[in-house]
């Protein structure tokens, strides 16, 4: 039980994040379908740093810290292209970010061949650790302080500032006016492009550091891929009406679904019922769509998401 | 994410559109080529500059390196791309983003592997229960999305994201569980009946050496056949009306559900023909058991893009990815991964959608001309 919930962290920190990050692009008014091209470029460079600086004594927490640092600087560099793209040149977004998503494996292949000839890049895990005191407490100690990473409590600050910056700032009232009505919002003396940049940076920042925290915990190497966390992130933030807690919400479902196909031969009554793992696999994507036929009626979408603003247009 | 907004390379290709508008729909996606291919030059020239010329000659000429059978591979490749950039073009000028593709295009396979294996009572007609077969799967997975969006407003690109991944852990069950089914040495389907395999119709003398066969006639003859749907025909109109706007089609007395959904059935139903057509080829595909979305039915949406999802524009454009991607074959010998290409075609993509831009800045220009030109008669006058 104590391992399925750490699975269920392992799957469920990255989703929450990533989705935070595509909530505010799109709250914004851009969509933003790249986050998995993001994710893969965050995780890139990051494990590409990992690998080299291990060679120079670097590990432990130290490291991990630096290498979040390059994984959200990576994703807001990259986003860069989306934002130039949908802001600037007023592209459809869509099509820019699946340029995007079709780009970044492929980039990450063949830098990581030129580089070290083989596309997998190694690093070694130094980052598990257990929290004084706080691990000492039965059954929740075992579960959110043992054998634990920053990368878990830094998803959950993630949450608690979005939520705040999103509902309580001036900042995110800006945001939100430009993904509801930018004519208004532009009418209103906030600078439009300005607000989807700053929308579309912090999808970036979250999304290259939600590829490090999902390839860091569940793998010893990085294979220029996410395996669709970037769609599914996107799955989250519709699944949860682009709030943060529903987020939160959807995050934890689909996290606990994985959890349970990753480990449910060693959960003795599951594996009593004798049904594949491939069932499990496939629930959390069937229960998503079962979802989605009750919430899209009312859909919470940012009204004008996916339009080009254009000043013109009034 | 809603649809109606998705209109993509749709508005460069309506008919009745005047004659201006796909010119500069079709310069843009030239401008977007040789950008790609500059780009291209500029990442091996980084990467090594000894090999790059060299490298990106094969690039440009790799896929002739063995003649006529690379020709036919060029033809060979290009099939199942071109079948679902039709999918994908279809639906982006009814106003749907059919980013369902991929797992339409693994159970279309997989409809194909089932009654080419099991099915041999059809005899020499099993190719073509073996192609319907993957039709229908290919339809059932477009036609979920499609009934959701129609009837409960479900965005569809959602909906076809959640679809993929169903189908693809469907497909893997549904072989891994069935003995009749697997390979267990080989973790992969097994080979379907002699007779389940495509008709050569004559390409293996015409391009020795090559897996060409009929799977390319019948791509061909699909995008004829959504030619005349989309243009021809009063189904087509309604569709595209939809695409434009679902509401003003409703008051204009269109089922605008009907519609929605079998624009996406219709889409399912051509990567579903896809997945088929590779996995009766008979020159050793085979479904394997990795949990990976096939990379045919993204490569479609490229595809479509490209060829400003025009059916025509859609077959240029798969024949020349696949170009690109059969000279990639060789880059090996010059020590480049072949993600080049893939990294080419994603630049591609990329200047593609500035589309919108290419026509304002060309529109500038002819106005600025326009206004000079009348400067100068002003100036004659006096």
């Amino acid at each position: 039980m104590i391992g399925v919930v750490q699975q269920m962290m392992y799957f469920s920190i990255p989703l929450l994040v990533v989705a935070l990050g595509a909530m505010f692009s799109e709250r914004s008014g851009i969509i933003n379908i790249a986050m998995e091209g993001i994710m893969i470029m965050g995780a890139f460079t990051s494990v590409l740093f990992l690998n080299i600086s291990s060679r120079f004594g670097l590990a432990g927490q130290l490291q991990l810290i630096l290498a979040i640092l390059i994984a959200s600087a990576t994703g807001i560099l990259f986003s860069l292209l989306h934002a130039y793209a949908s802001i600037n040149m007023k592209a459809d977004q869509t099509i820019s970010g699946t340029a995007l998503n079709m780009f970044a494996p492929a980039f990450a292949i063949f830098v990581a061949r030129v580089i070290q000839g083989v596309q997998q890049i190694q690093f070694v895990n130094t980052f598990r650790m257990n929290v004084p005191l706080l691990s000492k407490i039965p059954v929740i100690g075992p579960m959110f302080f043992e054998n634990a990473y920053i990368t878990t409590y830094l998803g959950f600050l993630i949450l608690i500032i979005s939520a705040f910056v999103l509902f309580r700032t001036r900042f995110g009232l800006r945001l939100r006016a430009c993904g509801e009505n930018p004519h208004a919002a532009d009418a209103a003396g906030i600078n439009v492009q300005r607000m989807q940049y700053a929308g579309v940076m912090i999808s970036g920042a979250l999304g290259g550091l939600g590829g490090l925290i999902f390839v860091v915990p569940t793998s010893v190497n990085f294979n220029a891929d996410v395996a669709g966390y970037g769609f599914l992130a996107i799955a989250v933030l519709i699944f949860g009406q682009w709030d943060p807690l529903k987020i939160l919400g959807a995050s934890l479902f689909f996290g606990i679904m994985k959890a349970v196909s990753a480990s449910y031969s060693s959960i003795a009554f599951l594996a009593g019922l004798g049904i594949s793992s491939y069932f499990y696999k496939m629930v959390p994507y069937i229960v998503t769509l079962i979802v989605l036929i009750f919430t899209s009626r009312n859909s919470r979408a940012p009204k004008a998401e996916g339009i080009p603003f254009d000043k013109g247009q009034r | 994410m809603s649809s109606e907004k998705i209109n993509a390379g749709g508005k460069n290709a309506q008919p009745g559109a005047k004659a201006k508008k796909p010119n500069i729909g079709f310069l843009s996606s030239i401008i977007a080529v040789i950008i790609g291919l500059i780009v291209g030059f500029i990442i091996l020239m980084i990467s090594n500059p000894q090999q790059a010329p060299a490298g990106f000659a094969t690039i440009l000429t790799g896929s002739f390196t063995h003649g006529l059978k690379g020709v036919g591979q060029i033809f060979y490749y290009a099939t199942p791309i071109i079948l679902t950039g039709l999918s994908v073009g279809f639906a982006f000028n009814t106003g749907l983003f059919n980013i369902g593709a991929p797992g339409q295009f693994m159970v279309g396979g997989l409809g194909a592997v089932i009654i080419g294996i099991t099915c041999t009572f059809f005899g020499p007609l099993q190719w073509v229960a073996a192609l319907l077969g993957g039709m229908a799967m290919g339809m059932l997975w477009g036609a979920v999305p499609g009934f959701l969006k129609a009837y409960f407003n479900v965005n569809e690109v959602i909906a076809s994201i959640m679809m993929n991944y169903i189908g693809m852990y469907a497909t893997n069950w549904t072989v891994k569980s069935n003995p009749v089914l697997f390979n267990s040495l080989r973790n992969e389907s097994k080979s379907v009946a002699a007779t389940a395999n495509l008709p050569k119709m004559g390409f293996d003398k015409l391009f020795p050496g090559s897996s060409l066969n009929a799977g390319f006639v019948i791509a061909v003859l699909a995008v004829i056949l959504i030619y005349i749907l989309l243009y021809k025909t009063k189904f087509g109109y309604e569709l595209k009306a939809c695409g434009y706007n679902r509401f003003a089609s409703k008051y204009a007395g269109i089922n605008e559900k009907k519609n929605i959904m079998m624009a996406m059935v219709i889409a399912g139903a051509l990567s579903g023909l896809a997945g088929a057509i590779v996995m009766l080829a008979g020159s050793g595909s085979h479904i394997s058991i990795k949990d990976v979305i096939a990379a045919e039915g993204f490569t479609g949406i490229s595809v479509a893009l490209l060829g400003l999802s025009h059916p025509f524009g859609v077959l240029a454009s798969g024949i020349f990815i696949a170009y690109l991607t059969a000279g990639g074959f060789y880059l090996q010998l010059f020590q480049f991964s072949t993600e080049i290409i893939d990294i080419i075609v994603a630049v591609i993509i990329y200047f593609s959608a500035f589309a919108l831009f290419v026509r304002i800045v060309i529109d500038r220009i002819s106005k600025k001309k326009e206004i000079a030109a009348g400067d100068g008669k002003g100036g004659d006058g006096k």
